[in-house]
């Protein structure tokens, strides 16, 4: 509360100006104002951020004190424990007490207490790691000292300097001052935020970039405003208020975040805006989710049942109480003895109270360990599954994450999977594959054959070994660069032949520093026609250089075909970066400039006055000369026009000279030991499609050499290096599929727009098509190979271009800096901005770029649709790729039939929906119906998914599932997610095999995973590796997350993370299926331990007059299911397996059992409490008919039945236990030699203890007895007689039946 | 609880990440280890239930159950065993007139004579029961009415039961010496067995009372306070004076004239502290020892039994027995666990052959070998 008055009161000051600002100290309410105020802390003696935050963190949830009530509040959430408290209570009322108070405090003292050191364990490792973390050293900057100290991290302030040295880590969000950069850049690698290991630039505060000297803390007088702490990574706005009254806009590059390393700047000074827990960081970092899997509900189903049947029979048993005393009517026998205050109960109050009594002797029916012992026994599944071995990528070093620790069985479950494409299904590692330019396609024959031979050597590494030799040959023949192929093709065979494991791996530590390396992806053959037209082309360019003559005079073809390639080059955010020094970025300055940002900016830069303009003169010493020489150049050839306005720039542009070649000598940085040889570049692109493309043009020499904010340098054949001003990036976004980059063509000095975005995007964007007959044919071509591409299932992009005239720039400029000045809906009036730029655009050419499945993808697919599950892809490419990735993928069959659902209207789309419907009702309902009709659609018979099981579990849904496949775009899907059609579209969908959605956005993803989860009531998993996925990630039962390229925001939010989509398939049909059937299992065995155990006493109650006394001493009673029975059912919890992992992965169809949930069906919990009561009978009655009418005292003769149900309850699980290793042996013996050593000791211990039983040398004489071992013997053999023989007869039944 | 630590790793992975980075970055594998554990690979016997092996696992049973049964019903069927009701419930039988008019506030005992056959001799050692029908020594707050400390000689719980002895704890303000509701309805009925010879004459048959306790309560469990001499003292003394239990006409101290034999560790008042298990039940009274080798224990012949009848069982319908029966190495005569294993082995064994055939029927196929292990 305090802190959000102090945030408010500062801002309205900070509103006022800097000095107002400081000054400004009237608490006022404001609650529109969200914002925090940060002032440095050398300004005022206190301090002045007094309410924020420090960098303390404290990630622990208890302290020593709070650990006890906050830990006990906790566990009493959970109902159960509840419970078990109030019926140790209840033991102490004296009326109604079963057993000795204390004692029956045990087992619920003992499950709080093992949940509570859990739990305090964990808090101790996170409290070890925050006091490591706090503990990190960081230069501060102390007023006292003037200098910069080492600070522990946890000491950090708000407005703190700190400075920071490469590598180091950030230790709280810093506002990027200064930097020894020269460039005034700062590189950070997030990969422990995001996991993108590609480097990111930050930049200094745009009022900071001028300062010459070192930053000075003391000159430091600004005010920064900011948003209130988020956990929005990329999402950073305020300003930066000076003490002139300036304001300066900061956004998230100027914001270093808190985790990230610093890397290749020597030093940077910022100062700290959020730290510890409000840093972005750490309020995006929040623990494991808890779910509820559909098992625990089905339990919590039966535990409810149980209740109902302990009220049953207590009840029963008070009733017969009050009966068994009202049959003594006054005579009181000697034995009914009177309550301690010696009055006479009526028989209805003893019934009353009898009945709290039984509740609390037969508590165990309600097991109290069960809970604790599912956590146990899934803890150590999720520990199985990361072990697993199968589960691990050795390419990116990881494997298995279970991030949620309680669903492990509902992958045992799942009947949908709603599939991403991208990045999921395939490797999201982009290939050039074809282009075309200006309407003629170039079809890379060759480097199809290079991918196609990239792909055999995948299957077949053996054989290429030998036919590697002959491979480059075939190809030298084709291609005019047949050295260079040879060589190529050779290097990368030579990379492949040695390529084991190790081999794979030592690439893949290489490939972490660069984005995308792998030879398959770099190396691009050329396709020969057109390599030669760029020859020829920029081979004229250069005798036009040369020459002096306009670039205007080059044939449109041509002059396309190069700016093709410059805009595959520049527009993009890839950073380069040189191999030998893998961080360090290439620097290649030409000019110096910086961006234009502002409108005097602006026209300083097309003025010639700007040569006396001091913005540069702050530049590094090293480089000075470097830039002075450049700018005399360059304003040698600059426009003579001496006007300093804007409205000058008309008279400039018609007076400007014909557009003329810049030759700027290359200039070399000095640090950076810079390679020219080609190919020696390394590509850092936050998009593999970017880094494709980039490729793709350095195959054609036309490569990207160096990028800086305000610059980009291109190598061209021929014409050398040139450098592209760049005056603005229009970064992508999803909504508007495009990017944009305004350059200033240094060859025609024209400002020249470069878009690039998706097909569908940019044709709409396009100059009207009356514009020229040239421009109208290309269009129409390219379209037609964009569709052919598609058709390949190749992601299609658009590369258009645009001119702008400077005053038009201009205009666009001013509107655009509003844009991004404006506080209120920045985004929305960037993106308008975007749209004023991105219009009128002129194609230039579409490439075809192949996005590879993954290994083993269309065998997962397979084996997933034979494991009954539907699979369902939810993607954001066109139709027509996502049609041809899923037939590559084996999702779609071209034997099957496909419905295409494309609408362009609600009515169009209902219309649609009932006419499939009708045409799946008239095709199918009668084939399904009778056999006969069967051989008129042969191909459409339902699917079998498994005869016997299936049908008999379709009984709840009627529909079968049809060789169909229904393709939907996001339109149309739009309309069919609307109330009212959506009944109709879930018939229509869930009729048919798979399901393909395209064009879909994130929404649409969650917002199909939610139709299908709650009206088909069925078990959806959802997989995806991008941000796009999340919401789908997190609607769905279980959402996987694929580590892939994309960052790390689908695997924050799934329950489970997988290096590739292949490991689902073993994920689902292995662990999945075991993990479901031994928890099923198990908690069936539980249910039917506990009732077996509480039906002897309740047995017994009809020999005592329903007295609540019990036989089995009341240690044995508790601690029978916590310590004597535990064990071994955790161990076959733990490992047992039904069937073997081979015969998961061979017959995907045994999943189907989890998915009708066959293991654990209502009926089979009425079928254990049978059994147990079956078996409870036998293991009370045999010793009950043994021992009547003999010397047999209370306790002496409960121990034989206490042994003998521990016997039967142990041999039970022996028989449902399916697979026998050491650890059952020893758990099972171990239980044994547990009980009888604690019985043996607590006999032995205190003759005058443990009233009443006092069960002094009980044990000890019963051990004497030829009749227990008698007993033993043929109790646990009668009780269990009928499992065996059951399951004999059915094996028998289904031989005989099937 | 290993594998916990993978929950809290990710809970703070932005710590551990960027922690490794300032400390010694190790760069280590994550590589899972290939142990027979960890990927759920261990030798494993997979016993599946089928014919080849349900069969035999029947028949085996049937023959080890089956000569097992018939040794120990023949066993039972050796032992000698007799059983007369005294109760008195017949308008007949002796002592129907002492059970009619006693009550626990008689002060007088009621005697009364049984006679009864012995068809044919006992031949080694008779142990003499007593026998009560409906008698729910098991109740739950009946078992709970006792003060063990007390019984074990502790002074302390002498003078100051144990609140589970209520409402049989004081009485007259005095501490009841033994407390609790079982001691206070200890069976007092005296059973005295003579040996009718053909003269008419009756001999008395020696019966011993003591060792019919076990030796651990004995010697152990039951003490009594301040020693076995002078209880009299003990149990009256001024800082210990005591009460007898109210249903009871002599003290505790006065149980036996033997000092071995008397306060708490009276053998008859320790073998009825032992609750009985079920509401019909037996407890040893007496042991008739075998004196020569060449004559029984009890010959056949005509038997008196004298019964001094203090213990009311009418009011809850109760009934009185007493038995003589030897024993043997399984305890008493108790066919029930002989026909158990003969009829549990005689199922195994059908069921079995009802399996064969069913199997052999049906089974044309291999069974259950379509999984594999």
């Amino acid at each position: 509360m305090t802190r959000e008055s102090r945030d408010t009161e500062i801002t309205k000051a900070a509103g006022a100006g800097a000095t107002a600002a400081v000054r400004g100290r009237k608490k006022r309410k404001n609650k529109e104002n969200k914002t925090r105020t940060v002032r440095a802390n050398t300004l005022l003696n206190d301090h002045p951020n007094p309410h924020y935050a420090n960098n303390k963190i404290k990630t622990t949830k208890y302290t020593l004190l709070s650990f006890l009530p906050k830990n006990l509040f906790e566990q009493f959430h959970r109902f159960a424990n509840v419970y078990f408290v109030f019926i140790a209570l209840l033991n102490f009322v004296p009326v109604v007490n079963a057993f000795q108070p204390e004692l029956a405090l045990a087992p619920v003292v003992f499950i709080l207490s093992v949940t509570a050191i859990k739990d305090l364990w964990e808090d101790y490792r996170r409290h070890r790691s925050d006091t490591e973390i706090n503990h990190m050293d960081c230069l501060v900057y102390s007023s006292m000292e003037r200098r910069y100290v080492e600070k522990y991290w946890k000491e950090v302030q708000v407005g703190d300097f700190i400075r920071l040295r490469c590598n180091e880590i950030l230790p709280a969000d810093v506002l990027l001052l200064s930097s020894s950069d020269p460039d005034r850049l700062c590189h950070i690698e997030t990969a422990t935020l995001d996991g993108e290991t590609n480097l990111k630039q930050r930049q200094v505060v745009r009022s900071f970039l001028d300062l010459d000297c070192e930053f000075d803390p003391f000159k430091y007088h600004s005010v920064i405003e900011c948003e209130k702490p988020n956990n929005d990574l990329n999402r950073f706005r305020g300003y930066i208020v000076h003490r002139s009254g300036r304001r300066d806009v900061l956004c998230k590059e100027n914001l270093l975040l808190r985790g990230c390393t610093i890397r290749n700047t020597e030093e940077a000074v910022g100062i700290v805006i959020y730290a510890g827990h409000e840093t972005k960081a750490m309020l995006n970092n929040n623990g494991p989710r808890y779910k509820r899997s559909k098992l625990e509900r089905q339990m919590n189903v039966d535990v409810f049942w149980c209740v109902i049947i302990l009220l049953v029979i207590c009840s029963f048993a008070a009733v017969g109480h009050g009966l068994w005393m009202f049959q003594y009517g006054d005579k009181r026998p000697v034995f009914d003895v009177l309550s301690p205050q010696g009055t006479n109960l009526s028989p209805i109050m003893s019934a009353i109270y009898l009945f709290l009594t039984l509740i609390i002797v037969f508590q165990v029916l309600i097991p109290i360990s069960l809970f604790v012992s599912i956590e146990i026994v899934k803890i150590c599944q999720v520990y199985l599954i990361h072990q697993d071995m199968d589960l691990y990528d050795e390419e990116t070093d990881s494997h298995l994450q279970c991030r949620a620790l309680n669903i492990t069985e509902d992958l045992g479950q799942m009947q949908y999977i709603f599939s991403d494409k991208t990045g999921t299904l395939t490797e999201n590692k982009m290939v050039f594959r074809r282009c075309t330019v200006a309407g003629v396609e170039y079809s890379h024959d060759a480097n199809a054959r290079r991918l196609a031979m990239y792909q055999e050597m995948d299957s077949e590494e053996e054989e290429c070994m030998s036919h590697g030799g002959t491979l480059p040959r075939r190809e030298s023949v084709t291609s005019h660069q047949s050295a260079r192929v040879v060589l190529r093709s050779q290097s990368t065979k030579s990379h492949r032949r040695t390529g084991s494991r190790a081999e794979a791996k030592r690439a893949s530590i290489l490939s972490k520093h660069t984005a995308f390396s792998s030879p398959m992806e770099k190396d691009i053959t050329p396709d020969p026609q057109l390599l030669y037209k760029v020859n020829e082309c920029s081979s004229q360019m250069d005798f036009m250089r040369f020459h002096s003559q306009p670039m205007s005079q080059l044939s449109s073809d041509l002059s396309d075909i190069i700016d093709f390639f410059i805009a595959l080059t520049i527009c993009n955010t890839v950073v380069v970066s040189s191999p030998n020094q893998p961080r360090h970025k290439v620097r290649m300055r030409f000019e110096l400039k910086s961006p234009v940002k502002t409108i005097e900016d602006f026209i300083k830069r097309f003025t010639p006055s700007r040569l006396t303009s001091g913005s540069n003169s702050s530049s590094s010493s090293s480089l000075i000369t470097n830039r002075s020489s450049n700018k005399g150049c360059s304003s040698l050839l600059s426009s003579p026009s001496a006007e300093s306005t804007l409205t000058k720039l008309h008279e400039e542009q018609s007076s400007h000279l014909e557009p003329t070649f810049s030759p700027v000598p290359p200039c070399y940085d000095g640090k950076a030991s810079w390679n020219l040889e080609e190919g020696e570049l390394r590509y850092e692109a936050e998009s593999p499609d970017e880094a494709a493309l980039v490729y793709a043009a350095r195959a054609y020499k036309c490569s990207l050499v160096g990028r800086l904010p305000d610059q980009v340098t291109v190598e061209l054949p021929h014409l050398g290096k040139l450098s592209f001003e760049l005056l603005h990036t229009l970064g992508f976004d999803s909504t508007r599929k495009r990017m944009s980059v305004v350059v200033k063509h240094p060859l025609t000095d024209q400002i020249t727009v470069y878009t690039k975005g998706a097909d569908s995007v940019i044709m709409d964007l396009l100059k009207p098509l009356d514009t020229g007959k040239r421009q109208k044919k290309i269009i129409c071509r390219t379209q037609n190979y964009l569709n052919l591409y598609a058709a390949d299932g190749l992601r299609t992009l658009c590369i258009a271009k645009k001119i702008l005239s400077k005053e038009e720039y201009a205009c666009w400029l001013q509107c655009h800096l509003e844009a991004e000045t404006a506080i209120q809906g920045r985004e929305e009036l960037l993106f308008q901005s975007a749209l004023r730029l991105e219009t009128n655009l002129q194609l230039l050419g579409a490439t075809g770029v192949e996005d590879r499945l993954q290994d083993g993808v269309p065998e997962t697919v397979a084996a997933l649709r034979r494991a009954g599950l539907q699979i369902w892809v939810l993607t954001g490419d066109k139709q027509e790729t996502a049609v041809n990735i899923a037939y590559a993928c084996k999702l779609l069959d071209p034997e099957e039939e496909m419905l295409t659902l494309n609408a362009d209207s609600q009515e169009a789309c209902a219309l649609l929906l009932e006419e499939s419907l009708h045409y799946i009702q008239a095709k199918f309902l009668c084939s399904s119906a009778d056999q006969a009709a069967k051989a008129f659609h042969t191909n459409f018979v339902p699917c079998e998914i498994n005869s016997s099981s299936s049908l008999s579990s379709h009984n709840t849904s009627p529909f079968l599932v049809h060789r169909l496949g229904l393709v939907i775009d996001g339109r149309t899907l739009a309309y069919a997610l609307d109330k009212t059609l959506e009944d109709k579209f879930l018939e229509v969908a869930r009729s048919c095999r798979s399901v393909l959605c395209c064009r879909s956005t994130p929404l649409q993803k969650s917002m199909v995973v939610k139709l299908v989860r709650n009206k088909l009531k069925v078990m959806t998993l959802a997989i995806g590796d991008g941000a796009n996925d999340v919401s789908m990630i997190q609607v769905a039962d279980v959402g996987v997350g694929i580590s892939g390229q994309e960052g790390m925001q689908a695997v924050m939010a799934s329950d489970f993370a997988l290096p590739r989509f292949r490991y689902l398939q073993k994920l689902l049909l292995v662990h999945g299926h075991w993990c479901y059937s031994r928890l099923a299992n198990m908690i069936l065995y539980f249910f039917y331990k506990n009732a077996m155990f509480v039906a002897l006493l309740f047995w017994y109650q009809f020999y005592c007059g329903f007295s609540g006394s019990a036989m089995i001493d009341q240690w044995y009673l508790i601690f029978f299911n916590l310590m004597f029975s535990a064990f071994p059912q955790l161990v076959t919890g733990t490992l047992d397996k039904d069937v073997s992992a081979e015969t998961l992965q061979r017959l995907p169809q045994l999943y189907v059992n989890g998915q009708n949930s066959e293991e654990y069906k209502p009926y089979m919990f009425w079928m254990n409490m049978i059994d147990a009561f079956y078996q409870s009978l036998v293991c009370f009655f045999i010793p009950y008919f043994a021992y009547a009418d003999s010397d047999v005292d209370l306790f002496t003769w409960g121990t034989p039945i206490t042994t003998l149900a521990l016997f039967t309850i142990l041999l039970h699980l022996g028989i449902e236990t399916k697979t026998w290793t050491w650890m059952n042996w020893l758990s099972i013996i171990f239980s044994i030699t547990l009980f009888f050593t604690v019985a043996l000791c607590y006999n032995a211990s205190c003759p005058t203890c443990f009233s009443p039983s006092n069960p002094y040398w009980t044990m000890q004489r019963q051990l004497q007895e030829p009749l227990f071992y008698l007993l033993c013997l043929i109790t646990p053999v009668t009780a269990l007689l009928p499992r065996p023989f059951g399951v004999q007869m059915c094996n028998n039944y289904y031989n005989g039946t099937n | 609880m290993m594998a916990s630590s993978y929950n809290a790793k990710e809970e703070d992975g932005h710590h551990s990440g960027s922690a490794s980075h300032g400390g010694a970055a190790v760069v280590k594998s994550k590589k899972p280890d290939n142990t027979a554990f960890k990927q759920q690979r261990l030798p494993a016997w997979q016993p599946i239930l089928t014919a080849g092996t349900v069969l035999p696992a029947f028949f085996v049973i049937g023959l080890i159950f089956i000569p097992i049964g018939i040794g120990l019903y023949v066993t039972s069927n050796n032992i000698k065993e007799f059983e007369i009701d005294y109760t008195g419930v017949d308008m007949n039988s002796a002592c129907y007139s002492c059970a009619k008019n006693f009550s626990w506030n008689s002060t007088t005992s009621c005697l009364c004579t049984v006679d009864f056959t012995l068809e044919q001799p006992f031949e080694s050692n008779v142990f003499m029961y007593y026998g009560l029908s409906n008698f729910y020594q098991n109740h739950r707050r009946y078992v709970k009415s006792r003060d063990d400390s007390q019984l074990n000689g502790d002074m302390s719980a002498l003078t100051n039961p144990s609140k589970e002895c209520e409402p049989y704890r004081m009485s007259e303000g005095l501490p009841i010496a033994p407390c609790g509701a079982i001691a206070n309805s200890l069976f007092n009925d005296t059973l005295k067995l003579y040996y009718l010879e053909a003269n008419g004459t009756r001999n008395e048959i020696p019966l011993v009372k003591k060792g019919i306790a076990w030796w651990t309560d004995k010697h152990v469990k039951f003490r009594n306070p301040g020693g076995n001499a002078n209880l009299t003292a003990v149990f009256q003394g001024n800082l210990t004076a005591t009460s007898k239990p109210v249903n009871w006409r002599n003290p505790v101290y006065e149980l036996d004239q033997d000092p071995e034999n008397n306060g708490f560790i009276n053998e008859d008042f320790i073998v009825w502290m032992r609750t009985a298990a079920l509401p019909t039940f037996r407890k040893l009274y007496r042991i008739i020892q075998k004196k020569s080798s060449t004559m029984p224990t009890l010959p056949s012949g005509k038997y008196v039994l004298d019964i001094t009848y203090n213990y009311p069982v009418l009011s809850f319908d109760g009934r009185k027995r007493m038995i003589l029966s030897t024993i043997s190495w399984m305890g008493g005569k108790n066919p029930f666990l002989g026909i158990a294993y003969i009829t549990v082995g005689s199922i195994c064994f059908f069921l079995g052959v009802v399996l064969l055939i069913i199997h052999h029927k049906y089974d044309t196929r291999s069974t259950g070998a379509d999984i594999p292990n």
